[in-house]
């Protein structure tokens, strides 16, 4: 079976990736690689000071191993696109490429001190979300798993770092690549 | 169930278009895009949108405003919402002057954004809910909503139809959850009567006093309790049907009654002197064999005659199997629909296990395994282990037991008088289902005195 490729950007602090690492594999059942990255400087808009996930997953689609069955980046670059003011992360829906910003998980991004453990939770239930996405899954109504949409922080906080057991069925059920 | 709704997104920037039918798709909605105003208004022609997010700005001679109100003009029931860049109180006041739901300016914040758009696919869900009672309580019961492919039903249902403006009596019979009423309801609303009252009464369920209270309603202090006149269910009928559920059932003192108010189009309220008059066509029902009633002395042969002008003699479902798939996907859509399940099929071994199953309790009695396989169903598609429990219901049916003290000769009249009685007397189908040729059939018939 084909691995899914966690990319880190330079910027982003080994203990998220090693956690995530250790983490994922349990949740879609495949082998994890680790993949260097270059930054996304060229992504960033300076009217907005923020960096357009759309160029991104671009360059992350050119970047993309040829034996990678997804690639998941991540990057401390607040993310947008152009219709919404910020996102956590952005995925091709049933497709090979996501990205997730940890810009707004940390919890100084609400002027509070930074946490931790809090941090790599959240990274964790993004990085599943964008993962579940690029298998094909949609937003959850239960508020519970981790594919509920989440648009502000009480809402990734509030939901758990799983999948429910509906979510989990139709991944088991995706065709194997 | 999202899935159902599409949205359309209107911008002639790809980019934004884009990228927000891209986070609207990740809701579970299906989304399309238009790159401008005469793009959306000809999508609108082809697909009716729930939802239309429109950018106020367009280039190519129409706008945002002009394009909502030529799809407003098409679809009036969509939810249109503005976007724009530039804000300024006046030109929100225009869009939702020309009709849009909301207004927004771009970028968007995504809780927004999202409360927006679930707000409104709430409203679209309780609009389809009611469509669909509404539809439901006018048009469940009419002839062409009844599921079947099998000939005799078809027949009966040509005969409803025909039947349906006359103001005859008629008689339905079949196996308890075989649809009398649906019949019953059917007759009525494809009559002259359809938008008059239809009032279904339960025979068995109340003893003589009460059913004859509630059938021609009682005077004040016509008995204890009676602490006011009450109408009963001949009076609010009138100028419609009254359906009469499981009439074998009812008791010698009020088959007389009964007979009366067939034979005089009149009748006496419980405790009453003054006789009131009705326009009320009958409708009665049994799964009993009445003519075997009658034949025992247990029913009244001039009423039955009275009741059986039009005769209706409704299969089994185990009698026409060939409908058991067609109602079980119909009660797969209808139920999964109405417990807001994501069950959508049916797998080809359950179904070929529901057309092996005898249907003691026939449509009424699929129409709960369905419902319960679906409560209890884990994926998409109900399959045969979601019907396990119908192996514990007895399968392949009940056993038959032989009536005590008969002989054989009894025996086989009461059997060809059921099978004709069942096939309605149909002598090639009564000799199929009898195993013997019709010559011999008919030889039985003469010498046992078998009516036909």
């Amino acid at each position: 079976m084909k691995p899914l490729y966690l990319g880190s950007m330079a910027e982003v602090n080994p203990e998220v990736m090693a956690h995530l690492r250790e983490r994922m594999p349990f949740a879609f059942g495949v082998e994890l690689r680790g993949l260097a990255l270059p930054g996304i400087d060229f992504a960033y808009d300076a009217r907005r000071g923020q960096y357009g996930s759309i160029p991104a997953l671009e360059m992350l689609l050119a970047r993309c191993p040829t034996d990678a069955l997804k690639l998941l980046a991540v990057t401390e670059c607040d993310l947008f696109i152009p219709a919404l003011t910020f996102v956590y992360g952005q995925a091709q829906l049933g497709g090979r490429v996501a990205a997730i910003s940890l810009a707004r998980l940390r919890q100084e991004f609400y002027g509070l001190p930074p946490n931790r453990e809090v941090l790599l939770q959240r990274a964790l239930k993004e990085a599943l979300h964008e993962t579940g996405h690029m298998f094909g899954l949609v937003h959850c109504a239960d508020r519970n798993c981790a594919m509920s949409l989440a648009t502000n922080i009480r809402h990734i906080d509030a939901k758990r770092a799983e999948f429910c057991a509906a979510c989990a069925a139709r991944l088991l059920r995706r065709p194997r690549e | 169930m999202k899935t159902h709704w599409q949205i359309l997104v209107v911008d002639d920037e790809e980019v934004m278009c884009e990228s927000l039918a891209a986070w609207l798709r990740e809701d579970g909605y299906l989304v399309d895009t238009a790159p401008s105003g005469r793009d959306a208004v000809e999508k609108s022609r082809e697909r009716d949108y729930a939802i239309y997010f429109v950018d106020l700005k367009m280039p190519g001679g129409m706008d945002g405003i002009e394009t909502m109100m030529q799809i407003r003009g098409l679809r009036p029931e969509a939810s249109i919402i503005i976007i724009t860049a530039y804000a300024t109180v006046d030109t929100a006041i225009a869009a939702m002057k020309e009709g849009a739901q909301e207004y927004i300016v771009k970028p968007c914040n995504p809780e927004e954004i999202s409360l927006l758009v679930s707000r409104i696919i709430r409203v679209k869900n309780l609009q389809r809910e009611n469509a669909i009672l509404r539809k439901k309580l006018t048009r469940r019961y009419s002839v062409h909503d009844v599921i079947t492919k099998n000939p005799r039903m078809q027949e009966i249902l040509s005969l409803a139809a025909e039947v349906a403006s006359l103001r005859s009596t008629v008689l339905i019979q079949g196996e308890s959850g075989s649809g009398k009423e649906l019949i019953a309801r059917a007759i009525h609303n494809s009559g002259d009567r359809a938008q008059k009252p239809f009032v279904a009464v339960s025979c068995a369920a109340l003893a003589e006093t009460l059913l004859e209270s509630e059938l021609f309603g009682h005077e004040k202090g016509a008995f204890t309790g009676a602490m006011q006149q009450k109408r009963g269910k001949f009076e609010l009928a009138d100028g419609g049907s009254i359906f009469l559920d499981e009439i074998g059932d009812i008791s010698p003192k009020l088959q007389v009654d009964l007979l009366r108010v067939l034979q005089e189009r009149s009748f006496y309220r419980v405790g009453g002197s003054e006789e009131v008059r009705v326009d009320v066509r009958v409708i009665a029902a049994t799964h009993v064999n009445l003519l075997q009633a009658v034949a025992e002395g247990k029913f009244r042969d001039d009423l039955f005659y009275r009741l059986n002008v039009i005769e209706i003699r409704i299969p089994s479902l185990r009698e026409r199997r060939e409908d058991v798939p067609l109602l079980a996907r119909h009660f797969v859509d209808r139920i999964s629909h109405e417990l807001g399940r994501e069950v959508n099929d049916i797998s080809e071994g359950a179904l070929k296990l529901l057309m092996d199953y005898n249907w003691p309790g026939n449509v009424r009695e699929l129409e709960n395994a369905v419902e319960r396989a679906i409560v209890t169903c884990r994926g998409l598609t109900l399959a045969e282990e979601d019907f396990s429990f119908l192996a514990h219901n007895g399968l392949p049916g009940r056993a038959w037991a032989a009536p005590a003290g008969m002989t054989l000769q009894e025996m086989e009249k009461h059997l060809i008088a059921a099978t004709i009685q069942s096939t309605g007397g149909n002598i090639k189908e009564s000799a199929s289902i009898l195993g013997i040729d019709r010559s011999t059939l008919y030889e039985k018939i003469k010498r046992y005195e078998i009516p036909r």
